[in-house]
């Protein structure tokens, strides 16, 4: 079965984004006052052959940890659905 | 006598290895040469220099996928070895990336690239790299990179600090570690560090843009000189 993970990796909370602050500052300066925060991470998706939803998330898992984020600064949050055959690309 | 081997690993986008190799190759007692990533053999190099550049185009993160070339492997067991392994600005981020040092290089804190001379304290010169400078000497050597600025946890590097791991800190003129002296928001102003064993070391600043009189200065050169005379030492 074809499954599709969706990866999102931010900075940890404990570490500065300069690019949000930027973003935030240039929201503000275009009167978004009501924005308070920003924060700039990277959306990674994957298409992942395997037997089960399990098990797509641990191979997902295993290369968000290996790879895909760097632990002393980055957290990461995973989603996998599985992909019906229209939506195969 | 025979010479010491400096092998300087080429990635794709790598752009000062040949600064490096040239550096190297002008040294007495030694020679160089260029590995390429793909290869699994460090042809007999007794020093590893990862050059600086902008391996893989920096894509994922700086040094995230250089750190898993083929080479990585043979350059990690030579780290465990105890042999020499020198990482320069991409170097240093690609040996973070492979943990072989502590902590990770951020984006520089006031987001821009930042291309300039800098000014350095040694802090250690109990090192390999560093024997040939005296400790608290100002070094001016070029820094050139977009994400250079240091970060570990405070806890890490007060130990690494008890360690004498922080070899170099970015200084002012007159070597005050200050907030203005610091070019990319690095904690502690740190510059370069080692690994516990201190045998692999990690630096931002560029030593072998500063190893010519031509160039603007020649105080990166020591940090080369210092590894063949040790070398030479071991020998005799």
């Amino acid at each position: 079965m074809l499954f599709k993970a969706k990866v999102l990796v931010t900075l940890r909370k404990s570490i500065l984004d300069v690019q949000g602050k930027a973003v935030l500052h240039a929201l503000q300066s275009l009167s978004y006052t009501g924005v308070k925060s920003a924060r700039i991470g990277k959306y990674i998706e994957l298409e992942i052959e395997a037997d089960t939803l399990e098990a797509a998330t641990a191979v997902t898992e295993s290369a968000c940890k290996k790879l895909l984020a760097n632990p002393v600064m980055e957290d990461f949050h995973i989603e996998v659905e599985e992909l019906s055959d229209v939506h195969r690309s | 006598m025979t010479k010491l081997r400096f092998g300087i690993v080429v990635f794709p986008g790598s752009n000062c290895d040949h600064d490096a190799l040239t550096v190297c190759q002008s040294l007495p007692n030694a020679e160089a040469k260029l590995l390429w990533h793909k290869q699994a053999d460090l042809e007999d190099s007794d020093v590893i220099i990862l050059p600086g550049g902008f391996s893989f185009g920096d894509y994922l993160r700086a040094g995230a996928i250089a750190r898993f070339s083929p080479i990585m492997q043979e350059v990690i067991r030579h780290a465990k070895m105890g042999k020499p392994v020198l990482g320069i600005c991409n170097g240093f981020q690609i040996l973070c990336e492979a943990g072989l040092l502590p902590g990770a290089l951020l984006r520089n804190q006031h987001r821009r690239f930042v291309c300039k001379m800098v000014t350095l304290k040694v802090l250690r010169t109990d090192t390999i790299f560093t024997s040939e400078y005296h400790e608290g000497e100002i070094l001016r050597i070029p820094i050139a990179h977009g994400e250079g600025n240091y970060f570990a946890p405070p806890e890490l590097l007060d130990e690494m600090e008890d360690n004498g791991q922080v070899i170099f800190k970015y200084c002012d003129a007159k070597g005050e570690i200050t907030d203005a002296a610091n070019p990319n928001g690095s904690m502690r102003n740190i510059a370069g560090i080692t690994n516990k064993e201190k045998n692999v070391l990690g630096m931002m600043p560029h030593p072998e843009r500063a190893a010519e009189a031509l160039l603007g200065s020649t105080d990166g050169r020591r940090l080369f000189e210092s590894l063949v005379q040790r070398a030479t030492l071991q020998a005799m």
